[in-house]
C-alpha cells in the first residue's frame, strides 16, 4: 500500500481548513481578523484553500491602532484587493474623537484601546463570529484557548467556564448578542507559520526582513523611530513614544519578529533577508517570539487580563 | 474578481520536505502528581524554553518560591492557577526535538474537572498517567485510566513519579504496576508502558536516572519519540461529511459556471475520481467527476484531507450531508446507543431535549434510557442509575429526530463521536461515543439510483 500520510504542515492545514469551513457552516455573518502579519497571512491561504473558487465568504476586519508601520497597511490593502474581499477599517481615532475609547493618563501604547474599537465593530456589523491568527504557543494566557473561544454579550472570556471541545466538533451555538472567536491556528508555532509561508510561496510585508532603520532603547527593547510630525499645529500622534534624551537612538540592520505596532513592537537586530534566514533564525533563537512585545511584558496576567476585557 | 485560484506548481514539483510527523499526547494525574512539573521538566530538559520564559520563571520564584524555580508555573498560565497552585483548564504546550513535533494537553486532575481530561484525550495518540510513587494507584488514577481507554487512546505511559521520594525502590514501583495491572485487562488499552521517573530532578524524563540500574526501558522523551503510531486515521470506509457547498456566485470563468462541490474533511477511507457514492440521506448514488483543491484537482484523497467533491448528477446535498462508499456502508437510524461522559453541574435526564452534533450535522435528541453507570472503584458498570452527574461515564440510549449515519466509534472516532449541547444555554454538556450499529443504513430511495 503506499503512504497515505501527512506530514506535519499538512496536518495543522487540513484541521484549519475544516474550522474554517465550519464557520462558514454555522455562522450568519462571520468576519476574519487580518492586519498585514504572517500569522493572518496565513489564515487568508488556508481560507483560499477552503472557499476557492468560491469567493471566500467573510469580510476582513482590521483594528488600527493609528501607530502602524505604512509598510503593513500597504500590503494589507494590496492583499485584500488582490483577493477580491471586503476590507472594513475601523480605528482608535475614531473612537477616541468619538468617545466611545478613552486612554488611561500617561498611557502611551494604545494596544488596550483596540478592544472597544474591536467590539464596536462587531456591534456595528453584527458580526456573529471573528476568524484570528492567534497561536497558542504565543503565550501562556493564550495556551488555555478554544478553538472556538465563546464571548459574553460584553465580548469577555472567561476562561474557568470555557465549552469543552472534543475531537473536532465545535460548538458555535449563540444567544442573541454573544459571540465567538475562532483560531484555526491554534496548533500553529512560529516555525510552523514560516514553514508554510515558505512552501505556499506566500509574500510577506517587507518590514519582516533585514532593512535599515533609526531605533531608539527603551525598555530593554530596540524601538523603531516613529515618523516626524506632519503637522506641529495639532497634538502629536506620537507623543510620548519618541526617544527622550537619555534613551540612545541607533541606525540598525533589523527587522520585525512579530508586529503589533510601532510603539510596541521591538525591532531585532539580524540579517535575514530570505525566509530561509528567517526559519534558520527562528530554529536558532533563544528567546520567544513574544519576548520583543511590549505590550506583553507589563505583567505575569498582561494578556489574560486584556483577554478577559475582549481582546481577541 | 479573482474567482478562479491562482496557479501554483503542483506539490511534486517542490522541493521534498522531510516528514515529520505530530504525536498528540494527553498528561492526566490527580493534584498533586506533577503533571506541570513533569512537562515543564520535558521542555527543560529537551532545550525547548527559551530565555525569556527560563527569566520570568526565576522572576517568580524570587518573589513567590522562596528562590526555587518551580517549573508549574510553565503551564500554568492563569493568575487564579499560579496563586492556588493549581491547573484549572487544558492549557497545550508545544515542542519539536529532530524526530517528531509534540502537541501536549495538560489537563487538569481534580474531580470537578474531568471534563477537561476528555477534552484534552479525544484528539490524543498517547496518554500519559501520573501516579504518585508514595500513594500508588489512586481511584484518579483508575478514571484516568478508564478514560484513556473509553476514548480509544492508542497508547497509555504510566508515569510512576516522586520515585526519589520512596528510596528509587523497585519493589514499590513493581507494586504500581501489578495494581494497573489488576484493572487493565477490562479496558480497551493494547500498549502499556510504565516508567519510573522524578520530574523534579529530571531522571528518566529526557536523561537517563543513575538511580534505576533496574529499570532496562528507555526514557520518557525517548519512548514518545520512538512510540510506533499507525495511522490513527480510518483508511478502509469513505465518509465525506459535508461543510459547505461551494458554489461560486458569477463567476468570470465559464467553466465554473455549474460548479458544484461539496467541501468537506474526509472522516474515514479514500476516494477516487470515478469512484461511486452514495449521499446520504437521500440515498443517491452517482460517481465523483472531480476531487477539488486549491492546488488543482487530484485523483484520489484519503482522511484526513480537506476537500471538495464535484459529482456527475445533480444530487441533492447540504450541510449535513454525508458522501460515503457504496461498498462499506455505515449504520444509520434515530435509535442510538453510546457511552457517554457527562461534562456539566445539571445532570443528565432521561426524557430531556439536547442538541445532538455529529460530524457536520446537528439533530435534537432525547435521551430514552439511561442504561448503566461506571462505577470508578470497580470499574464496574452499575445497571439503571437515576441520573448520571458531572464527571460520571456511563451507556444511554437516545432516539433523533432525523437518522443519523453512523459507524462504531471503535472503528471510526470521527463518524462515531457526537456531542450533547443544552438548549437554552447552548452549554456543550456530554461527549458521546456511538455503539456498532446493529444494520446499515436502508436509504429511503434505493430505486432513485441512478
Amino acid at each position: 500500500m503506499k503512504g497515505y500520510h501527512l506530514d506535519h504542515l499538512q496536518h495543522l492545514e487540513t484541521e484549519a481548513m475544516h474550522i474554517m469551513r465550519e464557520v462558514a457552516g454555522e455562522f450568519e455573518r462571520p468576519a476574519l481578523l487580518f492586519s498585514g502579519g504572517k500569522d493572518s497571512i496565513c489564515l487568508l491561504r488556508l481560507a483560499e484553500k477552503a472557499f476557492r473558487p468560491s469567493d471566500i465568504p467573510l469580510p476582513f476586519l482590521n483594528v488600527e491602532t493609528g501607530h502602524e508601520f505604512p509598510e503593513l497597511i500597504e500590503f494589507r490593502d494590496r492583499r485584500a484587493k488582490q483577493l477580491g474581499a471586503k476590507l472594513i477599517v475601523r480605528t482608535v481615532d475614531q473612537a477616541l474623537a468619538n468617545g466611545t475609547a478613552t486612554q488611561a493618563p500617561g498611557e502611551v501604547s494604545r494596544n488596550k484601546l483596540q478592544i472597544p474599537v474591536l467590539l464596536g465593530a462587531i456591534e456595528e456589523f453584527r458580526f456573529d463570529c471573528a476568524i484570528g491568527g492567534a497561536r497558542r504557543d504565543e503565550e501562556k494566557a493564550r495556551a488555555k484557548e478554544r478553538f472556538f473561544s465563546f464571548r459574553d454579550s460584553f465580548g469577555q472570556w472567561d476562561p474557568k467556564n470555557q465549552r469543552p471541545e472534543i475531537w473536532n466538533l465545535y460548538n458555535g451555538r449563540l444567544n442573541a448578542g454573544e459571540n465567538m472567536r475562532v483560531f484555526p491556528l491554534s496548533n500553529w508555532t512560529e516555525m510552523d507559520v514560516w514553514e508554510y509561508i515558505k512552501r505556499e510561496h506566500l509574500e510577506v510585508p517587507k518590514i519582516y526582513f533585514s532593512h535599515t532603520r533609526e531605533c531608539f532603547r527603551r525598555g530593554g527593547q530596540w524601538l523603531p523611530l516613529p515618523p516626524p510630525q506632519a503637522d506641529a499645529t495639532k497634538p502629536d500622534p506620537y507623543a510620548g513614544a519618541r526617544p527622550k534624551p537619555n534613551e540612545p537612538v541607533k541606525t540598525m540592520v533589523c527587522r520585525v519578529r512579530t508586529i503589533a505596532d510601532m510603539i510596541s513592537t521591538g525591532m531585532i537586530e539580524s540579517p535575514a533577508d530570505t525566509v530561509d534566514d528567517i526559519i534558520a533564525e527562528v530554529a536558532a533563537a533563544r528567546v520567544t517570539e513574544r519576548g520583543s512585545r511590549a505590550d506583553d511584558k507589563a505583567s505575569e496576567a498582561a494578556m489574560e487580563d486584556r483577554k478577559k476585557a475582549g481582546y481577541f | 474578481m479573482p474567482t478562479a485560484a491562482p496557479h501554483f506548481p503542483p506539490s511534486s514539483s517542490r522541493a521534498p520536505v522531510p516528514v515529520v510527523d505530530i504525536l498528540r499526547l494527553n498528561t492526566c494525574g490527580s493534584v498533586d502528581d506533577g503533571k506541570s512539573t513533569l512537562i515543564g521538566r520535558l521542555l527543560y530538559d529537551s532545550k525547548s524554553l527559551m530565555e525569556d520564559q527560563i527569566e520570568a520563571l526565576e522572576r517568580s520564584a524570587d518573589i513567590t518560591g522562596g528562590g526555587q524555580i518551580n517549573l508549574a508555573n510553565l503551564t500554568d498560565g492563569l493568575r487564579a492557577e499560579r496563586e492556588q497552585g493549581i491547573t484549572i483548564d487544558v492549557a497545550y504546550r508545544y515542542f519539536a526535538t529532530p524526530r517528531r513535533k509534540f502537541i501536549i494537553a495538560d489537563t487538569p486532575g481534580h474531580v470537578q474537572y474531568t471534563r477537561n481530561m476528555v477534552t484534552g484525550a479525544s484528539t490524543a495518540n498517547l496518554a500519559i498517567v501520573l501516579v504518585d510513587a508514595r500513594a500508588g494507584v489512586i481511584e484518579q488514577s483508575r478514571r484516568h485510566t478508564a478514560i484513556a481507554s473509553l476514548l480509544r487512546i492508542p497508547h497509555l505511559v504510566v508515569a510512576v513519579n516522586k520515585m526519589d521520594l520512596v528510596d528509587w525502590s523497585e519493589a514499590r514501583f513493581n507494586e504500581i504496576r501489578e495494581q494497573f495491572e489488576e484493572f487493565l485487562p477490562r479496558l480497551d488499552i493494547k500498549d502499556v508502558k510504565f516508567i519510573p521517573l522524578s520530574a523534579l530532578n529530571g531522571d528518566n524524563v529526557v536523561e537517563p536516572s543513575p538511580h534505576t540500574p533496574w529499570y532496562v526501558g528507555p526514557t520518557l522523551l525517548g519512548h514518545l519519540e520512538t512510540v510506533h503510531i499507525a495511522s490513527d486515521w480510518n483508511l478502509s470506509a469513505f465518509r465525506l461529511p459535508v461543510q459547505w457547498v461551494n458554489r461560486p456566485n458569477n463567476p468570470t470563468d465559464p467553466r465554473l459556471h455549474d460548479f458544484r462541490g461539496f467541501s468537506g474533511q474526509i472522516a474515514g477511507g479514500i476516494v477516487r475520481t470515478g469512484q461511486k457514492v452514495m449521499a446520504l440521506p437521500g440515498g443517491v448514488i452517482s460517481s465523483v467527476k472531480e476531487i477539488h483543491t486549491f492546488d488543482g484537482p487530484v485523483a484520489e484523497a484519503f482522511c484526513p484531507q480537506s476537500v471538495s467533491l464535484v459529482l456527475e448528477h445533480d444530487v441533492d446535498v447540504s450541510r449535513g450531508s454525508m458522501l460515503v462508499g457504496v461498498d462499506a456502508l455505515p449504520g444509520g437510524g434515530t435509535e442510538l446507543s453510546a457511552k457517554i461522559c457527562w461534562m456539566h453541574a445539571r445532570p443528565l435526564q432521561r426524557g430531556k431535549k439536547y442538541f445532538l452534533k455529529h460530524t457536520s450535522s446537528t439533530v435534537q435528541a432525547i435521551v430514552t434510557e439511561i442504561e448503566s453507570r461506571l462505577d470508578m472503584a470497580t470499574l464496574e458498570a452499575q445497571p439503571n442509575p437515576a441520573e448520571l452527574t458531572i464527571n460520571d461515564l456511563g451507556e444511554i440510549r437516545l432516539r433523533t429526530a432525523k437518522p443519523l449515519f453512523y459507524d462504531g466509534y471503535a472503528t471510526n472516532r470521527l463518524t462515531g463521536s457526537f456531542i450533547l449541547i443544552e438548549q437554552g444555554t447552548n452549554a456543550t454538556v456530554g461527549a458521546g461515543m456511538l455503539l456498532p450499529p446493529g444494520e446499515v443504513v436502508r436509504p429511503e430511495h434505493t430505486d432513485y439510483a441512478i
